[in-house]
C-alpha cells in the first residue's frame, strides 16, 4: 500500500518522499528511536508465564481502543463525514454492559458476561444508526449530527448509571480489556480482527471503492447507480460498533464504568490518528494502514512520554506539539512547496535526502 | 436589525427569495425567544419564586462568561469556520490571572497580558488555517491540545485568586431597583454583545464576515479583504476566550487547569440554537445571546425542581440542538 513496498526503480526515493504514509512513518520511527535511545531495553519482548510482555505490547493494549475508534472514523471521514459522538458511544457502552453485570444476580458467569456484551453492542449500533439516519436520510452536516449525541450522551451514560461510577468484579469481563488470548493480550486480538475485516472488506470487496465515491460526490456517485445513502448509512453504523467495542474495551480493562471520563477526548485522538495517518479530511480518498500508523503515533507518543520522563504535566504540550509538526508536514500548502522543490532537485540528491 | 440585507448578498438567488418572506431571515431567532418565553412561563407556573426579576438577572451573571464566548463563536461560525479551543483558552486566561496574581502582579496588567495572549494564540491559529489550508476544526483541535498542556505546564493544581481588586470586582453588586442587582461581569458581557452588533451589522468587517460565509471565493472576486478577514475572526474569538476567561476566574475566584472542559460545545450549542447557521453566512450574535440564556434557563429549571438530576441538562440540550438542527434545515430548504 505505501511507495516504499515498489522495489528496485530509480525515483523509489521521491516515491517514498511522496507516498502519504512516508511522514507517519518517518515519526513512529522517530519516537521508537527516541525510546530505544533512553531506555534500550525498550523493543524487548519478554514471554512471562506464557504471556507476552514489553513495551510494545502495552503500546499495542493501550493503543487498541483508539485504534477501533479511528477504524470507524476513517470510513465516516472516507465519506466526508466526521464522527463527534464516539467518546459519548464509548461511556454509553462501558455504562450498559457494567449496569447490566453488576445487577445481575451471578455477575461472573459468562452468560451474562455476553448478554451484556451483546445488549451493549446492540445500542451502539442503534446510536450509530441514529447518526447515519440524521446524516444520510435528513441530510443534516455531520458535524452538527454527531455533535447532538456527542452533548446528549454523556446524559444518556449518566442516566444509565444514575451519576455513579459502577464497578464490576467479573472475571469472564475482565477478560475483553485486561485478559490474554494464545499468548496476546485480548484486546489486541480483537482490535487487529476488526481492523483486519474491514480492510478485507473495503479494500477486496468494491465498498472501499463506493465509499470512496460517495466522499468524493454524493451526488454523481448517486447517479452512478451507487447507493450513496444506504453506503453513508452504513459507515455511520459501523463507526458506532467501532466505538462500542472499544466502549467495552476500556471499562472492561478498568473493571469500571465512568460517564464523565470514559473515552473522554477520544475523538480528538481518533481524528488525529486518521489524519495523521494521510486520510483527507475532504473525503473521498481512505488509508487504513495510515490510520493503523497514526494510532499508533499516538499512543507511542503517550508511552514516550513516560519512558523518555518528561513530567507529565507538559505531556499534552508535547502532544499538541508533535500532532501540529505531522499535520503542517501533511498540509497541502507544505506537500505543494515540497513538490516543487523535489522537482528542482536530481533525483540522487531526493535519494540522499531520503536515506 | 431593520437594517436592508447586506449588499453582498443582494445578488444571490437566495436573498431575493428570503425578501419575498421577510420574516423568515428572522424565523429561528424568533423561535428561539419563543422557547425562551415558553419556558420561563412553566417555570413560573411551575415552581415558587421563579417570576422574579433577580431569576432574570442571575441568568446573565451566571452566564456572563458563555455569553462573551458564543459572542466570539458566531464570528467564527458565521464564517463558515468553527473554534474548539474556546474551552482550553478560558481554562488557559484563568491560569495565567491566578498564577500573576499570586505573584503580586497588578490587576490590569494580568488583564492587557491574558488579553494579549489569547489574542496571539488566536491569531496563529488563524494564521496557520490560512497559510497551510488546514480546516479549522483541526487547527482549533491542535490549539486546544495546547492551551490544555500549557495550564498543566503552569500548574497542576487549583490557585485561588486573594487579589483585593478582583475579590472586589467580584463582589460587587450593582443595584438596578428595588431588590434587583447585577454584578460588573454583566456590563462587561452585555458591551461586548453590543460592541460585536454594531461590528457586524454596520461595518465593513462585519459584512466581509458574512459574505465570506456565503461563498468565500466570490466575496474574494468582489475584493473584500478575505485573507485578513478570515484571520480575524480566530483573533477575535480569541480575544473574546480571553474576556470570556477573565469573567469565569471572577466568577469562580480561581484558576484550574481542568476547569470549562466541554465549554466550546456549550459555545456552540447557544449559537446553533440562537439561529446561525454552522454552513456560516446566515445568523445574529444576538440571536447566540438568546441562545445562551436557554441554556440558562434550563440549568436555572432543573436547579429549580430539584427531583431532576444534572445530567438531564445534558440530555435536554441535546434534544434541543436536534429540534433547532432540523429547524434550520427545514428553513434553508424554502429558502434555495
Amino acid at each position: 500500500m505505501s511507495g516504499a513496498q515498489v522495489g528496485g526503480r530509480q525515483g523509489l526515493a521521491s516515491r517514498a518522499l511522496h507516498s502519504r504514509l512516508f511522514w507517519p512513518i518517518v515519526t513512529l520511527l522517530a519516537l521508537f528511536a527516541l525510546n530505544v535511545i533512553v531506555s534500550p531495553s525498550f523493543l524487548a519482548i519478554r514471554v512471562h508465564d506464557g504471556h507476552l510482555f514489553g513495551s510494545l505490547i502495552d503500546i499495542l493494549r493501550n493503543g487498541a481502543p483508539t485504534l477501533l475508534v479511528a477504524l470507524g472514523m476513517t470510513v465516516v471521514i472516507a465519506t466526508r463525514g466526521i464522527d463527534l459522538s464516539v467518546g459519548a458511544v464509548v461511556a454509553i457502552a462501558g455504562a450498559l454492559a457494567c449496569t447490566i453485570i453488576a445487577d445481575s444476580p451471578d455477575p461472573g458467569s459468562v452468560a451474562t458476561v455476553v448478554t451484556a456484551v451483546a445488549v451493549a453492542l446492540g445500542f451502539s449500533l442503534l446510536l450509530g444508526a441514529w447518526n447515519g439516519l440524521l446524516v444520510a436520510a435528513l441530510g443534516i452536516q455531520p458535524i452538527i449530527a454527531t455533535l447532538i449525541l456527542m452533548t446528549a450522551g454523556r446524559g444518556i451514560a449518566m442516566l444509565i448509571t444514575e451519576g455513579q461510577i459502577i464497578t464490576v468484579s467479573s472475571p469472564a469481563y475482565k477478560v475483553i480489556g485486561g485478559g490474554y488470548w494464545l499468548g496476546l493480550p485480548a484486546s489486541i486480538i480483537i482490535a487487529g480482527g476488526m481492523f483486519i475485516v474491514a480492510a478485507l472488506l473495503t479494500r477486496r470487496t468494491a465498498l472501499g471503492l463506493l465509499i470512496e465515491s460517495v466522499g468524493i460526490n454524493p451526488a454523481a456517485s448517486r447517479l452512478a447507480g451507487v447507493r450513496s445513502r444506504s453506503i453513508t448509512w452504513t459507515v455511520y453504523v459501523f463507526s458506532g460498533l467501532c466505538a462500542g467495542v472499544a466502549g467495552l474495551m476500556i471499562s472492561s480493562n478498568v473493571t469500571a464504568a465512568d460517564a464523565n471520563n470514559a473515552g473522554l477526548w477520544i475523538e480528538m485522538d481518533a481524528i488525529l490518528a486518521v489524519v495523521i495517518g494521510g486520510t483527507s479530511l475532504m473525503g473521498g480518498r481512505y488509508s487504513l494502514t495510515g490510520t493503523l500508523v497514526g494510532a499508533f503515533i499516538i499512543q507511542t507518543l503517550t508511552t514516550t512520554v513516560y519512558t523518555v520522563g518528561i513530567a507529565p504535566e507538559i505531556t499534552l504540550v508535547f502532544k499538541a506539539l508533535v500532532v501540529i509538526a505531522v499535520c503542517l508536514l501533511q498540509s497541502p500548502a507544505m506537500r505543494e512547496r515540497m513538490r516543487r522543490r523535489a522537482r528542482a532537485t536530481t533525483p540522487a540528491t531526493a535519494k540522499a535526502v531520503a536515506s | 436589525m431593520t437594517t436592508t440585507l447586506p449588499p453582498v448578498k443582494a445578488f444571490s438567488t437566495r436573498s431575493r427569495l428570503a425578501r419575498l418572506i421577510p420574516s423568515s431571515r428572522y424565523t429561528s431567532v424568533l423561535v428561539t425567544l419563543v422557547l425562551l418565553v415558553a419556558m420561563f412561563a412553566v417555570g413560573a407556573s411551575r415552581y415558587r419564586g421563579f417570576a422574579s426579576g433577580q431569576v432574570v438577572m442571575n441568568l446573565f451573571i451566571d452566564n456572563a462568561f458563555l455569553i462573551v464566548l458564543a459572542v466570539g463563536m458566531t464570528f467564527v461560525i458565521l464564517t463558515g469556520g468553527i473554534d474548539l479551543s474556546v474551552g482550553a483558552v478560558v481554562a488557559l486566561s484563568t491560569m495565567i490571572t491566578a498564577t500573576l496574581l499570586r505573584d503580586g502582579w497588578n490587576p490590569l496588567a494580568v488583564i492587557v497580558v491574558v488579553l494579549l495572549a489569547t489574542s496571539t494564540l488566536g491569531l496563529l491559529v488563524g494564521l496557520v488555517i490560512h497559510y497551510f489550508d488546514i480546516q479549522p476544526f483541526i487547527a482549533t483541535l491542535a490549539a486546544m491540545f495546547l492551551a490544555r498542556g500549557l495550564c498543566y505546564v503552569i500548574s497542576l493544581d487549583s490557585i485561588s485568586i486573594t487579589d483585593p481588586f478582583f475579590v472586589g470586582l467580584a463582589q460587587t453588586r450593582i443595584p438596578l431597583a428595588d431588590r434587583l442587582s447585577i454584578t460588573p461581569t454583566v456590563i462587561i458581557a452585555v458591551a461586548v454583545v453590543v460592541i460585536a452588533f454594531i461590528v457586524l451589522h454596520f461595518t465593513r468587517t462585519g459584512r466581509t464576515v458574512y459574505a465570506i460565509g456565503d461563498g468565500g471565493a466570490s466575496a474574494h472576486l468582489m475584493g473584500l479583504p478575505v485573507v485578513r478577514t478570515k484571520v480575524l475572526v480566530y483573533v477575535i474569538s480569541g480575544f473574546c476566550s480571553g474576556v470570556a476567561g477573565i469573567l469565569f476566574s471572577l466568577y469562580t475566584l480561581s484558576g484550574y487547569s481542568l476547569t470549562a472542559v466541554g465549554m466550546e460545545l456549550e459555545a456552540i450549542a447557544a449559537v446553533v440554537i440562537g439561529g446561525t447557521l454552522l454552513t456560516g453566512g446566515y445568523g445574529f450574535v444576538l440571536g447566540s445571546l438568546l441562545g445562551v440564556l436557554v441554556l440558562g434557563s434550563i440549568q436555572t429549571i432543573i436547579s429549580f425542581d430539584g427531583t431532576l438530576s444534572s445530567w438531564w441538562t445534558k440530555i435536554v440540550i441535546g434534544g434541543l440542538l436536534l429540534l433547532f438542527i432540523i429547524l434550520q434545515r427545514i428553513l434553508t430548504a424554502r429558502r434555495h
